[in-house]
């Protein structure tokens, strides 16, 4: 502000400048002092673990640097693979959050607040109840002689039991049930502001619903949208109980295998290599996405 | 509790153990569940009563845990339960003491059930096991009987289990099934060419593999189900499934005999009397407790001598002199040398 108004009488001004200056810096440094608890924590349990794992990642078998725990990672196609399916459920179980979540927001957001709150419950009982027991549920469901095959066969749906767990659709179905009230949280309160009026007023224009829904209430809900998903696919990059229990060890996700090798081989310098490739894939993958979508606001505080 | 147990065991040191009388109680870790259990009733209470060794009883045993304790210089684990495998590679990478022999008595255990680094204390197989409504009675007329029929899916169609996660007990299997004989197994799989020849046969069946397993929990849940046919895993698993009313039945030929043990995290902080200890619970008197709890066999053999358990108990034993013959030993070297190459081979077929 100061700056911007420079312009006028700079010698009389000069004073002031320089006092409201010193005033604003002082303003800054005590608010910022408010974020040092969180940063101590921050160093503490992120970055200082996290400088461990990449350290540990570079140290050879002999105890020196060395690159032979990423040089392993070329040498079997498996690795390439399990990132592939990792990224792979990660995108498909968010698509289909998106598909759900997108239609039930929308129909929570036009009920009226009371309402809301009471389908709202059905949405976050089964997030406060235990992901393993929400897991083996879906299992006991889906499973060959489960609920689900024994109530289609004899009602004649089917004939022979469907393989619907032990694969990558069980996967599927149990990580978007547990991902759900991830997207619709933040998606829900996204929709919740957009002002009923604008809505109004694109009729008042001249579109019809289906038209101001795509041009003016979807765009609105974008950024809700975006933050859920993100939500979504950045915490099923690194889930490990759901695919195991549902993937029938058909889905190795690199959770999995950073479990197999430490496991079998008590080779940590391997399992965190694992680790960070999985972090800097990650990174990559949202910096690449937040250009591509415009979302780099959203994500990385830049306008 | 604590005073009058520490009581009684200050009273039983003064009287019995000159040696053990001053000493600080150790730390045993064992697996949870129905396992750690019957150890407790057969092994644990009774051996440190008599030793008047005081135990503190963990659970999670895991080597990689053990490992992580002896890299980071901070051991509290005494002794610790853990396949044979398991101790092999931990002994490999230098996190185990070596075991005093000179303390504990091995003399009359089955060969190939200790090591320099570890003591075994209970034997189990790697088994076949099937449903006994689709495929039959073990031993009866049709039913499976060897891994050539666990891979022939023309003689006995369904679906199949395998391993997860882990090569241990996974490639024998496939090289018996290919015409290798028992007793050449372990020379086979120590060529590239032998690992190949294994894990192409797995591939082969790999479409009739419905699911693949990751825990023992899992390998008798798979059966009580009937979401698989045919399945491998450990014996025991499949006593207590067929106790819960599962149609299970499973066949000693050509399973893979293979044994738990003790071992000891280099730097453990009560080396001395967790020795001692590992001597007083090897004896044949508790081990000879153990087929009451679990159905795994002891390693020591006078166990069969002294045991009170039942005839057809004992007979059910993978340790038992008339099953024995009929299996194949596991071999520590080879796992110790070839696991890892071995596992990267069997990921890499597990992710096509």
């Amino acid at each position: 502000m100061a700056r911007a108004d420079a312009g006028g009488s700079r010698s009389g001004k000069h004073l002031h400048e320089a006092a409201l200056k010193r005033q604003h810096a002082r303003e800054q440094w005590s608010v910022l002092s408010l974020v040092v608890p969180a940063m101590i924590v921050i160093v503490l349990i992120i970055l200082i673990p996290l400088s461990w794992l990449f350290y540990l990642s570079f140290l050879g078998d002999d105890g020196g640097f060395s690159l032979e725990n990423y040089h392993k990672m070329t040498q079997y196609k498996s690795y390439y693979r399990i990132f592939v399916t990792t990224f792979q459920v990660s995108i498909l179980t968010t698509l289909a959050c998106i598909a759900l979540g997108y239609p039930l927001a929308f129909f929570l957001a036009q009920l009226p607040p009371r309402w809301a709150g009471v389908f709202m419950l059905a949405v976050l009982l089964p997030f406060w109840t235990s992901l393993l027991v929400r897991t083996y549920a879906w299992l006991v469901l889906l499973q060959k002689r489960g609920i689900l095959n024994e109530f289609a066969m004899q009602v004649g749906l089917w004939e022979t039991p469907i393989k619907l767990v032990h694969n990558l659709t069980g996967t599927l179905i149990g990580m978007a049930h547990i991902m759900l009230p991830f997207l619709i949280l933040p998606l829900y309160n996204a929709m919740r502001k957009i002002d009923k009026d604008m809505m109004h007023a694109a009729a008042n224009l001249g579109a019809n619903p289906i038209n101001a829904f795509w041009r003016v209430y979807f765009p609105l809900s974008l950024p809700g949208m975006v933050a859920g998903s993100l939500i979504v696919f950045v915490l099923c990059l690194g889930f490990y109980v759901t695919p195991a229990v549902l993937g029938g060890g058909r889905v190795i996700m690199v959770s999995n295998h950073i479990t197999a090798i430490l496991e079998n081989q008590f080779d940590w310098g391997a399992a965190s290599a694992l680790g960070v490739v999985l972090l800097v894939a990650t990174t990559f993958t949202l910096y690449v996405a937040a250009r591509l979508f415009k979302f780099d606001a959203a994500l990385f505080g830049r306008d | 509790m604590e005073i009058r147990t520490g009581l009684a065991a200050a009273i039983a040191a003064t009287f019995a153990l000159g040696a053990a009388a001053t000493a600080e109680p150790i730390t045993v870790v064992s697996w949870g569940g129905s396992y750690g259990q019957a150890q407790d009733n057969a092994l644990f209470n009774d051996a440190s009563r008599n030793s008047g060794i005081e135990i503190i009883r963990e659970s999670g045993a895991s080597m990689s845990k053990a490992c992580l304790q002896v890299e980071s210089g901070a051991v509290t684990w005494d002794l610790v339960v853990t396949g044979s495998g398991g101790a092999a590679a931990a002994a490999a990478k230098g996190c185990l003491e070596k075991i005093d022999y000179s303390v504990v008595d091995v003399s009359d255990f089955y060969p190939n059930t200790y090591t320099d680094h570890c003591v075994g204390s209970d034997v189990f197989a790697t088994v076949m096991a099937w449903n006994t409504d689709k495929y039959g009675a073990p031993g009866s007329d049709g039913a499976p009987n060897s891994w050539a029929d666990f891979f022939d899916v023309e003689k006995f169609p369904g679906t199949r289990a395998y391993r997860a996660n882990n090569v241990d007990g996974a490639l024998e299997p496939a090289v018996m099934a290919d015409g290798v004989a028992p007793e050449d197994v372990y020379k086979v799989l120590a060529t590239r060419e032998g690992k190949e020849r294994a894990i192409n046969k797995i591939r082969e069946l790999k479409p009739h593999i419905a699911v693949f397993w990751e825990s023992g929990a899992m390998q008798a849940q798979l059966m009580k189900d009937g979401e698989v046919d045919m399945t491998t895993g450990w014996n025991g698993r499949f006593d207590n499934a067929k106790k819960d009313g599962a149609t299970v039945g499973y066949t000693f030929n050509q399973a893979l005999l293979d044994y738990d043990c003790f071992a000891m995290p280099k730097g453990a902080p009560n080396k001395d009397t967790a020795m001692a200890f590992l001597a007083e619970v090897s004896k044949a008197e508790y081990q000879a407790n153990l087929p009451f709890h679990i159905t795994y066999g002891p390693t020591n053999k006078k166990a069969y001598e002294v045991t009170t358990a039942p005839a057809e108990l004992i007979r059910a034993l993978p340790s038992h002199p008339d099953n024995v013959p009929f299996m194949v030993s596991v071999s520590l070297d080879w796992y110790a040398e070839h696991r890892a190459e071995a596992l990267e081979m069997y990921i890499e077929m597990l992710s096509e």
